[in-house]
């Protein structure tokens, strides 16, 4: 027999979902609930970790699986995970269906986490688009939960429209936490009186940045995590100081099915969350 | 692997296995509890699969190769292992074509969700080739190498016996000399055949391989069946005329993704994914769910998949890579670049078969010359990947 040489450090299945029950189905905005999910192995439940920026597939039986964010506080352990899902095809629309008590799969945790260590005694800018609020809102709980650790936070939220903002009733309670928000939607109505625009705008006109000083973390769209990027380097943060997570395919999750390949990366376990300098010159390359 | 002093005296000694104690030697592996994987022919190919007597080979067949075309040809010898590659790997085996992954029972409205068992299989692989050996070390790494590493690979890599075969002869489309990956097998077999008319040099390579080969009680082979086996072999380096120049390819190919040949390339691909399939280093994959007696059993099942496919790289905005430009774009940069920094080699060992079983002939080391080339360059570019 051939020996290969082989790197057994974890007793985990990497294809095999476990099971979680849905205790709670809050419906955000059009199109978009959150589901609280409760692992129904306790033992498992109890030693379920993960941090800010992780993700976990979800899983509906006979429909699919779906890379779904966590969104909720990293010290829940599998007792309590959130994930906020928006519906747009055959997977999240059967995960639309379910109700308090239903079952779906979850496999997880996987991939990189936002740069808490990095962000501690720093200014933080937290740039979104959209659903990109979701994947950050771990982030925003652990600043506050240690908020004294770190410098100015600010939120920089955009959404298409006003009724479209995600988590509304929760940015003040955020603003009663110590952080600062400004939001922006493309699109206004008779009612709104704040920014339009794009999210860079907001980060191009903000007062008394210290941009040697700050770290940004952004999630969105791609075109907006790019564009936000080249503001922040404009602003003089350095490349080293930028984090924007990135979505492709993926169908394994562990690196071993190809899909969310990126040049010579693994979105799937190289990122999703990537520095700026690391992935510079691949959000350049079209159709890569 | 490194070999123990005792490995290394049982490789010091070649054994001489005489023609008419093949069957023997097939007899042997399976009282070792081996199900025998070996060529056969199947729909005008020589293929792998299963082999028990000396009549299942391709006894006296030999493959005539060429970008786009794979020929059948008589040998004027009965060799039964005469030929180069076929359009198997060994990688069906390893690493199979489908595979159930786990299982989910409906349990009142809820579910039950659990593995699925891997069985035991012991396979001896026989006829496998240098090229080969290097694909599956570095399928290895994908698979073995990995945080999570594959349950269903690694159970039957283990218990999985190696016996290679040293090529005699090339086909027009193998290039494993600029590869560094054959044509002689070096290292991670249990055994290795050198294929003479009368009978095989037997090279041991590990304590398996010599435990099994002792129940023959094969003698030592004599000084004029070595030099015979080492001109046979030579042959093979000898005919071997394509060429790629790997590291100069490694290197700047990163450098040219705004080549002009991608387009042109494009032109003739058809996004066929043969190329893929083929490739015993290939390795994507699909999950899909099959259902079961009407909604009781939903079983995810794996199954390759291909970077040529249009939903490949499918995300909510439709495939990131939606033209054949950048679908053969991928390909290439990952195979002969990508490769290097995700797995520490090549994932391009050579072997010819993606230049074979393209039905439009599109042949690597060519294309590879031309988009390395400076000519057909915009502008100078910077280093994307
Ligand atoms: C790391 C990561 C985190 C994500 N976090 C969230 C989140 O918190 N909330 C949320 O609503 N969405 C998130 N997404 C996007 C989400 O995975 C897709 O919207 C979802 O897979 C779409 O599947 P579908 O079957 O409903 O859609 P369809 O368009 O019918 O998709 C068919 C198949 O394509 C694949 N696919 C489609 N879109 C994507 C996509 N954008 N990314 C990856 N694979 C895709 C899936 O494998 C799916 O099975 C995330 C994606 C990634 C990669
Ligand atoms: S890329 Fe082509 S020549 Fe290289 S290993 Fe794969 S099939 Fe063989
Ligand atoms: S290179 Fe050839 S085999 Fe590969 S996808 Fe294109 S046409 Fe098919």
């Amino acid at each position: 027999m051939n020996s290969p040489s082989s790197s057994t450090n974890r007793a985990c299945h990497p294809w095999v979902a476990q099971v979680a029950v849905v205790t709670e189905v809050r419906q955000e905005i059009e199109s978009v609930a959150t589901y609280r999910l409760r692992l129904r192995d306790a033992e498992i439940a109890r030693q379920y970790r993960f941090q800010p920026g992780q993700f976990n597939m979800l899983y509906v039986p006979g429909c699919g699986e779906s890379a779904i964010s966590h969104s909720g506080p990293s010290e829940n352990d599998g007792h309590d995970l959130w994930h906020t899902v928006r519906f747009v095809g055959r997977v999240t629309d059967s995960i639309a269906k379910l109700n308090v008590g239903d079952h779906l799969g979850v496999r997880g945790p996987f991939g990189t986490a936002w740069p808490l260590e990095a962000c501690k005694q720093r200014d933080v800018v937290v740039m979104s688009g959209g659903l990109g609020l979701a994947p950050l809102r771990p982030m925003l709980y652990a600043l506050m939960a240690k908020r004294s650790e770190f410098g100015r936070v600010v939120l920089l939220h955009g959404a298409r429209t006003p009724e479209t903002i995600l988590y509304p009733e929760e940015l003040s309670q955020w603003q009663a936490q110590g952080i600062e928000v400004e939001l922006t939607v493309d699109r206004a109505d008779g009612e709104w009186a704040g920014n339009v625009g794009v999210v860079p705008l907001l980060l191009d006109r903000l007062p008394d940045l210290r941009p040697a000083q700050t770290e940004v973390v952004t999630c969105g769209p791609e075109i907006m995590m790019h564009f936000s990027a080249i503001s922040a380097l404009k602003r003089g943060i350095p490349e080293t100081s930028i984090w924007l997570s990135m979505e492709r395919n993926m169908q394994c999750a562990a690196g071993l099915c190809g899909h969310c390949q990126w040049g010579p990366l693994f979105v799937c376990k190289d990122g999703p969350v990537f520095r700026y300098d690391r992935i510079r010159t691949l959000l350049k390359v079209r159709d890569l | 692997m490194t070999a123990t002093p005792e490995q290394l005296t049982i490789a010091a000694k070649s054994l001489w296995l005489d023609k008419k104690e093949f069957q023997s030697f097939l007899n042997v592996l399976r009282e070792g509890g081996y199900q025998i994987i070996g060529p056969r022919i199947e729909q005008g190919a020589i293929v792998y699969g299963p082999v028990d007597r000396v009549e299942d080979f391709p006894l006296g067949w030999t493959d005539e190769q060429a970008p786009g075309l794979y020929r059948l040809k008589k040998r004027d010898d009965d060799a039964l292992f005469g030929y180069a590659v076929g359009p198997h790997s060994w990688k069906r085996f390893l690493f199979p074509p489908q595979l159930d992954m786990m299982r989910s029972k409906k349990v009142g409205a809820g579910w039950d969700m659990e593995p699925v068992p891997v069985e035991t299989v012991k396979y001896a692989f026989l006829g496998v080739r240098a090229c080969e050996l290097s694909a599956i070390e570095v399928q290895d790494r994908v698979f073995l190498n990995s945080t999570f590493p594959d349950e269903y690979y690694q159970q039957r890599r283990r218990d999985s016996l190696i016996i290679a075969v040293n090529c005699t002869m090339a086909a027009a489309t193998c290039f494993c000399t600029s590869m560094d990956s054959g044509p002689r097998c070096r290292t991670g077999y249990d055994l290795a055949l050198t294929e003479l008319i009368d009978g095989y040099v037997v090279e041991v390579g590990s304590v398996q391989g010599a435990t099994l080969i002792e129940r023959l009680a094969l003698p030592t082979v004599a000084a004029v069946q070595e030099e015979r086996a080492e001109v046979a072999r030579r042959q093979a380096v000898e005919q071997i005329q394509r060429v790629l120049d790997r590291e100069h390819v490694q290197s700047t190919l990163k450098q040219r993704l705004n080549h002009v040949h991608w387009d042109d390339v494009a032109a003739r691909c058809l996004s066929c994914a043969n190329c893929t399939m083929v490739c015993p280093t290939c390795f994507c994959s699909s999950v899909e769910d099959v259902t079961m007696l009407v909604d009781q059993e939903v079983v995810r099942q794996r199954r390759w998949d291909s970077c040529f496919n249009f939903d490949f790289s499918h995300v909510s905005g439709g495939p990131v890579r939606d033209q054949t430009r950048s679908r053969y774009r991928q390909w290439l940069t990952h195979k002969l670049t990508t490769w290097v920094d995700q797995f520490g080699t090549s994932g391009c060992v050579g072997c010819g078969r993606c230049i074979t079983w393209c039905p439009v002939g599109i042949d690597l080391t060519k294309e590879s010359v031309i988009l390395c080339s400076e000519a057909g360059l915009d502008k100078p570019q910077d280093s994307p990947l």
